[in-house]
Order: structure tokens, then sequence, then C-alpha cells
């Protein structure tokens, strides 16, 4: 449990008490590699509040994974490179930190929870010592005391007979459990910020869905903001409040999970729509996104989506970068002709 | 607690559990598997029983002789092995059993503390290298090239040649010095191999130091390949120290080494041929276990050739 004094400072410094949880604005990445540079994240922005869930989609190499690392800190350097942008954690840019406070955030304000919990557990320790590892490091607890608190925070994921398992080892549990200690472990500390980056990509169907209702469930009573990173929308429909969506580096649509899904107003998020099958649209031909996603070491001029667009006009699609137009209050659509899309 | 009480309590849900509940046994570390998989296999238990026979007559080696191995009597000079001898007497008359036996101590000791140095150099440089890479992996990556252009036995003949006295620390240090390159190598590749793995950057998200995530886990993760090298080291370095003492650059008499046994008996091999035996046979089955063992332990700590 973080104390008050400790709410009111992040990394040492004061807070902004009216700031946003989360504040992203025009995050850039970039990494320098022997064939040129990888323009992984161009600009993108956004704002996390507690006890709200914002979805981050895209496909892969879309640059949302590395903007979640970059928040966290942890993208190697070199090759990779923050270039700009601010990432404001209730006004304070956690960019402007010294590492050993980053460090100090981590895991105790900010955690983030791995893809694939088998390979994010340390296979030589056993899960009650990786989860325990959390309350001696930050908070120097003892060992009986930091295990007995491990016990209870793998009851309170769900994992069944903890006492008996915390002496078991990464392996020798099942997928969906695997990731109930790695989410245990992220959330030990109570962070204020819980970045999942698809947690649920390498789980079966049906423990999906307890994940993910495990993640929505513990929110609710932490009251945390929480980033999703996936590319599943089904996942998204389930627990997201908004949703950006993420095409080559940047945010082509952005708004509430509603509105997103009813009313595309990017091509591209139409795209996706199109391309999954849907309980309401039986028997219809399903519309794959011609083409793939663009080589990031070559970025396709104006509007990144307009090779592939259906909607893309000359000469504005491949010479203008389009802004983040307001759709509506909250909504943006970095689109020349959203309304064109909007409308069909 | 029941069972009841956890699934409506935390959401658990039923086939999880049951999915859960057919995990039986007591939990299985990567080490204690190991260690099952190692008393199953015949060469290992083998090669530890040598070892363990060579350790104790290392440390007690009134054990296995009551005789004195420097009390001589030229009179018995080269005698054949006999009833009360079992190895016969060397050129200047002493036990040869005493002398083998005795002469166990100088490789267990050479091949253990040359070996262990040389872990601890790998540790400390081949885990700083690996980990941080950029300018300390180059420092170090090139030192050890230096060092690896430098022939182990032909760089120890050059070193010990201009020593003046040459002691069990002297023949020990150079042993270390053109021995640690290949370990520090062997661990730093281990080491960035380690670094790319996922709990690694889990771990950092979670907020843990340098030092802990080198030490809790990187090391434990990347430390096996330098473990089965050490073992075979061990053997390599006894080996290294009977062919110095043999070549006369190594230790020097009255000391009691199986290399200079060998170098002694090399003259004599037509006339008294159990000079040459004895220790030779003594060398050459503590090598071999050790390297037997090294092998034992590649096939136990290494999944990916299961």
């Amino acid at each position: 449990m973080t104390t008050m004094d400790a709410q009111a400072t992040v990394g040492g410094r004061p807070v902004d008490p009216t700031a946003p949880l989360l504040a992203v604005d025009d995050l850039h990445v970039e990494f320098r590699t022997a064939d040129g540079i990888v323009q992984a994240v161009n600009g993108v922005s956004y704002t996390l509040r507690e006890g709200e869930t914002l979805a981050i989609l895209g496909e892969s190499g879309s640059g949302k994974s590395v903007s979640a690392h970059a928040l966290m800190g942890i993208i190697d350097s070199p090759p990779g490179f923050i270039t700009h942008g601010t990432a404001k954690f209730r006004g304070v840019n956690l960019f402007d930190l010294p590492e050993d406070e980053r460090r100090r955030i981590r895991g105790s304000r900010m955690a983030m929870v791995f893809q694939d919990a088998l390979t994010a557990l340390n296979p030589v320790f056993t899960v009650g010592w990786q989860i325990s590892e959390m309350f001696r490091q930050h908070e120097g607890m003892s060992k009986s005391k930091a295990r007995e608190r491990s016990i209870g925070l793998m009851e309170r994921v769900g994992i069944p007979s903890a006492r008996e398992r915390v002496d078991s080892y990464p392996h020798e549990f099942s997928g969906g459990m695997r990731q109930r200690v790695m989410i245990a472990m992220a959330l030990a500390l109570d962070p204020d910020i819980l970045i999942a980056d698809e947690p649920t990509t390498a789980l079966d169907v049906t423990v999906q869905a307890q994940i993910m209702r495990l993640l929505a469930d513990l929110q609710q009573e932490t009251g945390m903001g929480m980033i999703l990173i996936t590319h599943d929308l089904g996942v998204i429909a389930e627990v997201a409040d908004n949703v950006a969506v993420m095409y080559a580096g940047r945010i082509v649509e952005s708004g509430t999970l509603r509105d997103v899904f009813t009313k595309p107003a990017h091509p591209y998020t139409l795209g996706l729509m199109h391309s999954i099958p849907r309980a309401d649209q039986k028997g219809e031909r399903l519309e794959p996104i011609i083409g793939s996603p663009p080589d990031l070491l070559h970025i396709p001029s104006g509007c990144s989506f307009h090779p592939r667009c259906p909607y893309a006009r000359q000469p504005e699609c491949s010479t203008r970068v389009p802004d983040a137009h307001v759709v509506t209050g909250g909504r943006t659509s970095a689109c020349h002709f959203w309304q064109e899309v909007q409308n069909g | 607690m029941s069972e009841a009480e956890l699934v409506e309590g935390a959401g658990a849900f039923p086939q999880d559990v049951a999915e859960f509940e057919a995990v039986t046994g007591p939990p299985r570390s990567l080490w204690s598997d190991a260690w099952r998989e190692l008393r199953a296999n015949r060469l290992f238990v083998a090669s530890a029983t040598f070892i363990l026979v060579f350790f104790i007559m290392a440390l007690f080696p009134t054990l296995f002789t009551d005789a004195d191995p420097r009390h001589c009597l030229l009179s018995r000079s080269a005698l054949p092995p006999d009833s009360i001898a079992w190895f016969g007497y060397d050129l200047q008359g002493c036990d040869y059993l005493a002398r083998t036996v005795h002469g166990a101590r100088v490789s267990i000791l050479i091949g253990l503390s040359v070996t262990t140095f040389a872990v601890l150099i790998a540790l400390a440089l081949g885990s700083a290298a690996g980990f941080y890479g950029g300018l300390v992996d180059t420092l170090v990556s090139r030192a050890t090239d230096v060092m690896f252009a430098i022939p182990t036995l032909l760089g120890g003949i050059v070193i010990l040649s201009v020593l003046e006295s040459r002691g069990l620390k002297e023949v020990s240090l150079v042993l270390i010095v053109v021995g640690w390159p290949t370990m520090v190598r062997l661990m730093r590749s281990s080491v960035i191999s380690t670094r790319e793995a996922d709990y690694i950057d889990a771990a950092r998200t979670l907020g843990a130091t340098d030092w802990r995530i080198i030490t809790r886990h990187i090391l434990p993760n990347s430390i096996a390949p330098v473990i089965v090298y050490a073992t075979i080291t061990i053997g390599v370095i006894i080996s290294a120290e009977a062919a110095l003492s043999f070549l006369g650059i190594g230790l020097q008499r009255p000391a009691i080494s199986w290399g200079l046994m060998i170098n002694t008996a090399q003259t004599r091999f037509h006339t008294s041929p159990h000079l040459l035996y004895f220790p030779g046979a003594f060398l050459s089955v503590t090598v071999f276990s050790f390297i037997l063992m090294g092998d034992a332990l590649r096939d136990a700590l290494d999944p990916k050739l299961k």
C-alpha cells in the first residue's frame, strides 16, 4: 500500500492534482539499426484516467508495444531512442526523471503484464519467490512476511490452493494460471497504472475470457488505469472504455469503444471491422484489408495507410500527413476524408 | 480453506481447478530435475565415484597408505611391485603407492583452485560484458582475444621458464592467466542469450535493480554451460599441470606430483615400467572422470539436448 505522502509525488516530484493519471503527448520512438532508422512510433498522444481502460489496437509492427515499452522505460538504448514527446504521470514527465527514480516507479506505481507468462517468469525460481521478490525489493519486507503476502495475492487473483502452489515452479502451472501469477506480481504493490501487453494472446479462448474478467474485476477494486495492448477486437469489446487504433506508429483513430466500433471514422478501422466474422452479419463475405502493413524502415509518404486504402485520393493522401481531425468531442480520426468514411 | 470457498471468492473456474489438481507430486525445479537425471546416469555415477575417491585421497592420503612417501632407502631403488609395496619403489627407493596417493593432492588442488578462480573471473567479466554491452563488452572481448592468441601450454611454458621458484602457487597462477579467456567468452555469450529473455524485461518493468537482475535472473539462468565447462576444465588443468611438470618447468622436486613422477619414469620405462604405469593410470582416470562428469552434466542441464 502506498501512503498518502507517496501518492502526492511521482519520482520525488510533486504531482499536479488536476492533471490526468497519464498523458502521453507526441511520442516518437526510433530504432537506429544497421539497415537504417526504424520509425516505430511517430507521434502518439493519448490520455488515461483513473479506473479507465484504454485499448491500443493494432497489428504487429504498428508500434503499440514499443510505445508501452517506452512508457515503462525498458527500451534498450541503443538501438532504441525516444526522440520526442512527453509522458506525464499526474503532471510529472517520466522522461525527465533520472533512471533510479524511474526504476522505483516501475512495479510500484506502474506495472506491466506480458503476453506469454511462461517466458516472462523466471524458470529457476518458485512463483512464490518471484511474487515475494516484489515486496522484498520495494518494501524491504522479511522473507516470511512476503511469503504470506504472496499467498494472499495468489488467492486474490484466483489461484486455487495457493498455499500448496506457492512453492511450485512456473512450468508446473497451466497457461491461465501462469498469467494469473504474472498479474499477481504486477498488482503486488497496487500500481496506479497497469499496462497489459497482449495479456491473453497466448491463451485458449475460454481462459482468455477468465483473464480479462479478472483484470476488469481487479481494476474495479483498485481503481487503477489500464492500458490494454491487443490486436484482438473481441478482447477490446469486452473491457475497454476507450480505444486508440494504431497504424505504422501513429494513432489513426481514437474515441470511446462504442463510437469507434459502431461508426468507424478511419478506413483502417473500418477495414478491421470488416475483416472479422461477426454474429450479426452471418453469411456475409469477409473483406480483408488488401496488402500488408508497411515496412517501418520505409513508411509511405503522406498518410501511411494510403497504398492500402479504398478511399485514397491523389494527390492529398500520398503527400499530406493527415491531422487528427476532431470528429466529435473526444473522438479523432487521422483521415482527410473521414466524413466520407463515416457516411459510407 | 475449502476449495469451494476459493473458487467462489477468487473467480477461478471449475475446469481450471480440475486442470490444476491434476498436477501432482512435489515441485520440480530445474536443478532437482537435473539431479534426478544425473542419478540415473551410470556414467555420471561412475565418474562421480572416482572423483570422490580422488578427493578423499587428496584430503586424507593416510587412509590409503601407511607408508611415508618421503622415507626412502636407496637399497630399494626401482624395485618392482610386491606384496608389501603394491606399487613397488621409485628410483630413490620411496614407497611408490604412497607417492602416487600423495600426488593426488597437488593435482586436485591445482585443478580446483585454477578452475575456481577462472570461474570467478568469468562471472565478473563475462556477466558485465554480456549484460552491459557497449564499451565494457568491447574492452573485455578484446582482452580475451589477446589472451586467446597465447596457446595454454605454450603460454604456461614461456611464463614459467622466466620465474625463479615454481611452486604450487606459481603454477596455479600461470594456469589461471592462460585459462580464463575461454570461460569468460562462454559466460558472456550465455549472459547475452539470457538477457533477451522476457523475464528480464518483466523483472525490469517490476522495478528490479541491475544488480538484482544480474544476480537473481541472469546468473542462475546462464550458469549451466559454465558449470559444465568448468567441470571439464578441472580435468584439463590437471593434465596441463602434469604436462608442465613432466616438461620440467612445472612443480619442482621435492614436490610430489604425477607429472614429476612420469617425468622420472620416462627414462626407465624399459627396465621399470611400473614407474610409468601407476601415476599415468591415476592421472588418466582423474582427467577422464572430470571430462565424463562434464558430459553428464551437460546432458542433464541443457534441455535442448534432451
